[in-house]
C-alpha cells in the first residue's frame, strides 16, 4: 500500500549500469525540484520576505494559533481513534471468517479512492441538517472529527494488516495452552509485535488529519475560533488577500509534516538496524 | 463472545462512517429518478469540469508515472548523501496539506514570485491549465514511486548484472528485465494516481481560481453546485466521481493478488 512510506535500508546491490544511473538520478533530482522543491521554496522565501518579526506576527495571530491549536487536538484525537478502530479493524480482517470478508476488505481503500469533497458531502448529507437519523454535526468540531476519521481509515488497517498476516499462530497458540486468557495473550504476545506497524500508521493519519481541508471544508462551518482549521485558515488568508499570513502558517504546516516523515523514516531505519543486529 | 463483538464493533463502524453515507447520496442523487440527475450532469458546466477532470489525469499520470519509475530506481539503486531527506520529500505530498501546495505554487507563479514574469510572456501559469497541472502532479507524485520502491529491492540485480554481461544495452536491460518484474506495482501505483489526480481539490482550488466553465474541475464543481444551492446537481456529480472511487477500489483488487504473486 502507498502508505508505506519512507522504507530506508541498505540499497540493493552494485549500482548497475553505472551511465544509466548517473542519469536517472539526474532527472528525478530535476524532476522532484521543479514540481516539489521549487514551490516549497517560494514559499519558504515569501513567508520569510517581510523579516523574521513579521512571520512571528504572522504566525501567532490568535485566530492562527487558535486554529493550529484546534487542527492538532482534533487530529490527535482522530489518530487515537484510528490506533483502536484501525488495529480492530485489521484483526477482523486477518483472523476472522465471515461472508462478504473480501468485500469488506476492499472498501477500506474508498477513502483513498474518493474525492475529499465527496467525502465531505456524504457525511454532511447524512449527519448534517436534514439526517434521515435526525443527527445534525454540521458546523461543530464533532463534524470535523467525523470528516478526519473518514478520510485516515485506511492508515492504520493497511499498516497493520500486513503484518498480522505475516504473524506465527504459535506463540499465540502456546500462551493459550499455558492459561492465558485471550485478552492477556493480545497485550503480551500480539500488540508488542503490531506496535511499530500502529504507530507508522498513526503518524501517517495525524499527518495527513492535520493538513486535511476537501473534507472538513464543508461539514466544519469554519468558523473562527471554533471550528476554523489551519488548511481552512490558509485558503481563508490567501483569499483575503493576506498572502504572508497564509504563507506563515503554511510553513508550519509543512514543518510538522517533514518533522513527521523523518521521524517515521528515522524509526523504520532504527528498527532495521535492531533487527539484522 | 469477544469474536463477535469485535466483528460487529468493526463492521458497525465501517458501515456508519463509509457505507452508509456513500450509499446515502447514490440515494439523493437518484431519489427523483434517473432523469434530473441525468440533466443534471449533462449540464454544459458540468461536461466541462469532467473533462477538464479528465484532462488533468490524462496529463499527470504519464507524468508521474515515468518519472516516478525513474525516481524509484535511483532511491533503491544508488547511493547518494541525504536519501533519508529525499525518501521523506518524496512522501512530503502524503503528508502535506493540499492548501499548503497550492499557495506555494501560487507564490511561485504568482506576481512577485520567482517564476511571475512567465505571464508577461504570455504564460499563464496560475488561473489556467498549466498551474492545474502542476498542483495535481504535486500531490499525486508519491503513489508510483512508493509502489515500486520494495518490488526493485526484493527483486535485486542479478538478473540484470546477467543481462549486462550478456551484452545488453540499459535500456535493453530495463525493458526486458526490471520493467516487466514491476509492472504489476506501476499499475497498482498507476491506479491510485489516477484517484488522487481525479479527486484532487484543496491544491487546485487555490491555483484555479475557479473560473466557471474554464478552470473548474469535477471536484470543484461539486462544492459550487453546493454553495449555489443547486444540491441535487452536487450529489449528481457526487455520484459520478463515486463510481471511479469505486472502479478505482475493484481495479487495485484485480492488481493487488498478481502484484503478490510476482
Amino acid at each position: 500500500m502507498a502508505s508505506n512510506a519512507a522504507v530506508l535500508e541498505r540499497p540493493t546491490g552494485a549500482v548497475s549500469g553505472r551511465a544509466g544511473g548517473a542519469l536517472a538520478r539526474g532527472v528525478a533530482a530535476g524532476y522532484l525540484t521543479i514540481v516539489v522543491l521549487l514551490p516549497l521554496a517560494a514559499l519558504i522565501w515569501s513567508s520569510r520576505a517581510d523579516g523574521a518579526d513579521a512571520f512571528w506576527h504572522q504566525a501567532t495571530r490568535p485566530e492562527a494559533v487558535s486554529a493550529l491549536k484546534l487542527s492538532l487536538g482534533v487530529s490527535a484525537v482522530c489518530a487515537l481513534i484510528n490506533a483502536v478502530a484501525g488495529t480492530a479493524i485489521a484483526w477482523v480482517l486477518v483472523r476472522d471468517r465471515f461472508a462478504g470478508k473480501s468485500a469488506v476488505d476492499a472498501v477500506i481503500d474508498l477513502p483513498f479512492a474518493l474525492p475529499t469533497i465527496v467525502a465531505g458531502l456524504t457525511l454532511l448529507a447524512l449527519y448534517g441538517p436534514g439526517s434521515p437519523f435526525g443527527v445534525d454535526v454540521a458546523f461543530t468540531r464533532v463534524g470535523l472529527l467525523l470528516a478526519l476519521l473518514f478520510v485516515t481509515l485506511p492508515f492504520v488497517v493497511r499498516a497493520v494488516q500486513p503484518v498480522l498476516l505475516e504473524l506465527d499462530t504459535e506463540m499465540e497458540e502456546a500462551a493459550a495452552s499455558l492459561g492465558a486468557g485471550s485478552l492477556a495473550i493480545f497485550r503480551r504476545i500480539v500488540f508488542p509485535n503490531l506496535l511499530p506497524a500502529i504507530l507508522s500508521g498513526v503518524a501517517l493519519a495525524f499527518a495527513r488529519a492535520v493538513g486535511e481541508f476537501g473534507a472538513v471544508v464543508l461539514i466544519s462551518g469554519n468558523i473562527p475560533f471554533k471550528t476554523e482549521v489551519s488548511s481552512v485558515y490558509i485558503f481563508g488568508q490567501l483569499q483575503s488577500g493576506n498572502g504572508s499570513g497564509a504563507a506563515a502558517v503554511s510553513v508550519v504546516l509543512l514543518a510538522i509534516s517533514l518533522g513527521v516523515l523523518l521521524l517515521i523514516g528515522a524509526f523504520r531505519r532504527w528498527r532495521t538496524k535492531h533487527d539484522y543486529a | 463472545m469477544p469474536k463477535y463483538l469485535l466483528r460487529f464493533g468493526a463492521l458497525g463502524y465501517l458501515s456508519l462512517l463509509l457505507l452508509v453515507p456513500v450509499g446515502f447520496v447514490f440515494y439523493r442523487a437518484f431519489e427523483h429518478g434517473l432523469g434530473p440527475a441525468w440533466d443534471a450532469v449533462s449540464s454544459q458546466q458540468a461536461v466541462h469540469a469532467l473533462e477538464l477532470t479528465l484532462l488533468m489525469a490524462a496529463i499527470a499520470v504519464p507524468a508521474n508515472t515515468i518519472f516516478g519509475v525513474i525516481l524509484a530506481l535511483a532511491l533503491v539503486r544508488s547511493r547518494f548523501p541525504g536519501r533519508g531527506l529525499v525518501n521523506a520529500i518524496v512522501d512530503l505530498p502524503l503528508a502535506l496539506s493540499p492548501v499548503v501546495v497550492g499557495l506555494a505554487l501560487f507564490l511561485l507563479y504568482g506576481r512577485g514570485g520567482w517564476l511571475g514574469g512567465l505571464a508577461d510572456h504570455g504564460i499563464k501559469i496560475l488561473f489556467a491549465v498549466p498551474g492545474m497541472v502542476l498542483a495535481t502532479m504535486f500531490v499525486s507524485l508519491p503513489f508510483v514511486v512508493r509502489e515500486v520502491v520494495p518490488v526493485l529491492r526484493e527483486i535485486g540485480t542479478e538478473q540484470e548484472q546477467a543481462a549486462e554481461t550478456l551484452g545488453a544495452s540499459p535500456f535493453q536491460t530495463f525493458w526486458r528485465i526490471t520493467l516487466p518484474a514491476i509492472r504489476w506495482a506501476v499499475a497498482y501505483g498507476v491506479v491510485l494516481t489516477t484517484a488522487r489526480a481525479i479527486g484532487e481539490f484543496g491544491a487546485v482550488s487555490v491555483v484555479s481560481g475557479k473560473i466557471q466553465g474554464r478552470t473548474e474541475t469535477l471536484p470543484l464543481y461539486v462544492q459550487a453546485q453546493f454553495e449555489q444551492f443547486d444540491i441535487q446537481g452536487a450529489y449528481a456529480a457526487s455520484v459520478i466521481l463515486a463510481l471511479i472511487a469505486v472502479a478505482t477500489v475493484v481495479g487495485l483488487r484485480v492488481i493487488h493478488p498478481r502484484e503478490e504473486e510476482s
